[in-house]
């Protein structure tokens, strides 16, 4: 071990005080039993305060999406704690985890908005789904359908469509409104604008803005810099399982810590060319293979 | 390690750039991050006066069965070792443009209006026969899927001795041989295990990196990477690219690079064509479209890389006057 693999990790500054919407402490998540067992997480701490946006960094099978499946209920932790509103939910069961999701505080967003919306519901009804089930009336539901339609600047036209006559950035909208109608404190959203073309990517990217200002904490997922870097406040780089480098944005993009940091960030196209020359980067991989 | 130039025939016509010192050319990718570069004046790549490799003039894509024109005239010249950038968004016509230069226009589709020149030849004139004759030879494409390109129930290696024997006539030996050869000049680390292998055992990036090794595989003057890197990891994404900038450098290929991303094709490309629903809408170097974009269109890719992307932390570009901008 070099010098450079040390530890990138910084001091984790806000959320720390026991008020943070989510509190991952220690995660580890395994998949597979036995022989065929293999760590997909290990020993990740994060946590997030109200109305702050952390970015999640990290290529494939860098355990990005296991961390969003774990703390939305979905792939169970083999240790560790997470922390929801103040709820200690690792130890939650199926049903509390059910319950959980039904009060609408934590709500996810994921790439391919097809498969996240029920493809015989029209806009309307997905959007009421989520309210309806809380106990909400029709009437209110739809009013509050309407809101958040608007709020993603889609028409109230679209109500009576179905996902698949949607454009795609269109669908993607329809699934953040749909996350967005129970109000949550907290939105995972997973690699949510990789699959758009750009003037869709801005939208969606200026409306987490939107979000964030108006107090709602986000967990932004995604493979591209690029993108999280634009609206998150702080960036978490995830390398084969394990959190390398905690930071603010502007910190850890101007100035990476962990070898494999310095490589994604030296990687990354941008206008400038690249931050890293050829040789550069050919050092780095060569660092972080060794 | 078996370099480019010793692998292609049009080496020793091309650049005659050595391995290792990748980063004298003026306009390649390597640049300390911050300087303008861009700024100076393009040192035209290579043989100025070489004639082009590909020429497209004036091409407008129909669908026949609508009677609606899909692209609306696009015009660039190729010269050995130059790159030419496409960016737009789906349905922008990039790619009918590059499959209309590769003679794989969908069913319906037709050039309705212009030419395209390969190597001085028309391509309306050619026959199927002389397209195949053309197609790996002269010009050849990767593209976003790479396994989509592979049989699945081959082994990788042999699918590039196909093309070799095909191609240049070699024997089964001298193929495999020569198919290890190229995957070790596409940069995969063990090139004998990843001849043996299937596509299901390798990950996209080194897929790519076979399709790319096929691709190159019967000496091409011509090669077309449409959206290439799309699906890959921002560091995967960043060897392709530099294997790219190597080909182009070690062995004089000329490369249209089509991507989404204007990043990408800025850190390749020495022109670069922005598209716009069939219509080329800003057209000019690498340096003058990424400082004095004039079309909206342009500038709102930009902008977007200005305010959400890496850029955000960086130096800006140079900010336009309303004088550069009329």
């Amino acid at each position: 071990m070099t010098t450079e693999h040390a530890q990138g990790q910084r001091p984790a500054d806000a959320a720390a005080d026991g008020r943070a919407v989510l509190e991952v402490t220690g995660l580890d998540v395994h998949y597979g039993s036995r022989r065929q067992r293999r760590r997909a997480l290990h020993d990740v701490s994060l946590s997030v305060a109200p109305g702050e946006t952390v970015g999640i960094i990290g290529e494939t099978g860098s355990g990005k999406s296991t961390f969003a499946r774990t703390v939305l209920g979905l792939v169970r932790a083999s240790a560790g704690r997470i922390v929801i509103g103040g709820e200690d939910v690792g130890a939650y069961g199926g049903r509390q985890w059910r319950r959980l999701r039904r009060r609408g505080i934590v709500q996810y967003v994921f790439q391919d908005p097809l498969r996240s919306l029920d493809p015989d519901l029209t806009v309307e009804e997905s959007l009421i789904e989520p309210l309806l089930i809380q106990g909400v009336a029709r009437q209110e539901a739809t009013a509050r359908a309407r809101t958040f339609l608007a709020r993603v600047q889609l028409s109230e036209e679209l109500l009576d469509r179905l996902p698949g006559e949607l454009s795609g950035g269109q669908r993607q909208r329809v699934a953040v409104a749909r996350a967005l109608v129970t109000e949550p404190k907290l939105i995972i959203l997973d690699e949510p604008v990789s699959a758009l073309d750009s003037a869709n990517r801005v939208q969606i990217l200026q409306i987490l803005k939107d979000l964030r200002a108006a107090g709602v904490a986000l967990v932004f997922i995604s493979h591209d810099l690029g993108s999280v870097a634009g609206v998150a406040d702080r960036i978490a780089v995830l390398y084969q399982g394990e959190l390398v480098e905690v930071g603010a944005a502007r910190e850890v993009i101007t100035a990476p810590r962990h070898v494999y940091t310095r490589l994604l960030v030296g990687s990354a196209p941008t206008l400038r060319t690249a931050s890293a020359d050829r040789a550069e980067r050919d050092r780095l991989r060569a660092l972080l293979h060794a | 390690m078996t370099t480019l130039s010793e692998l292609s025939d049009n080496a020793a016509a091309g650049t005659a750039q050595r391995a290792g010192e990748p980063d004298t050319e003026p306009d390649s990718p390597g640049t300390e991050p911050g300087t303008e570069t861009a700024d100076e004046p393009r040192t035209a790549v290579p043989a100025a006066a070489a004639a082009p490799v590909l020429a497209v003039r004036g091409v407008h894509i129909s669908d026949q069965v609508t009677d609606r024109e899909i692209v609306h005239g696009v015009s660039f010249e190729l010269t050995p070792g130059k790159t030419v950038g496409i960016v737009g968004e789906s349905g922008s016509g990039k790619t009918l443009t590059c499959r209309a230069t590769l003679g794989i226009l969908p069913p319906h589709f037709e050039v309705s209006a212009g030419s395209i020149e390969i190597a001085g030849t028309d391509i309306a004139t050619l026959t199927p026969q002389q397209w195949t004759a053309l197609r790996g030879a002269t010009i050849s494409a990767v593209f976003q899927d790479p396994a989509s390109y592979l049989n699945p129930s081959i082994r990788v290696g042999a699918q590039i001795a196909e093309v070799i024997r095909v191609k240049k006539g070699l024997k089964r030996r001298e193929a495999r041989h020569r198919a290890v050869e190229l995957l070790q000049a596409v940069q995969l680390r063990d090139p004998e295990l990843v001849y043996g292998q299937y596509t299901h055992e390798l990950s996209g990036g080194m897929l790519q990196r076979v399709l790319i090794a096929a691709a190159i595989a019967a000496d091409p003057q011509i090669l077309i990477a449409d959206e290439a890197t799309t699906a890959l990891d921002v560091t995967v994404q960043a060897e392709i690219l530099d294997l790219l900038a190597e080909l182009r450098q070690q062995a004089g290929l000329a490369l249209v690079v089509v991507s989404h991303d204007l990043a990408v094709v800025a850190q390749l490309c020495d022109e670069v064509l922005v598209m716009r629903e069939g219509e080329v809408v800003e057209q000019g170097t690498t340096s003058e479209v990424l400082h004095h974009p004039r079309h909206e269109y342009t500038r709102l890719l930009i902008a977007e890389h200005d305010q959400y992307g890496l850029e955000k932390f960086l130096a800006p570009l140079t900010p336009l006057t309303p004088q550069e901008t009329s």
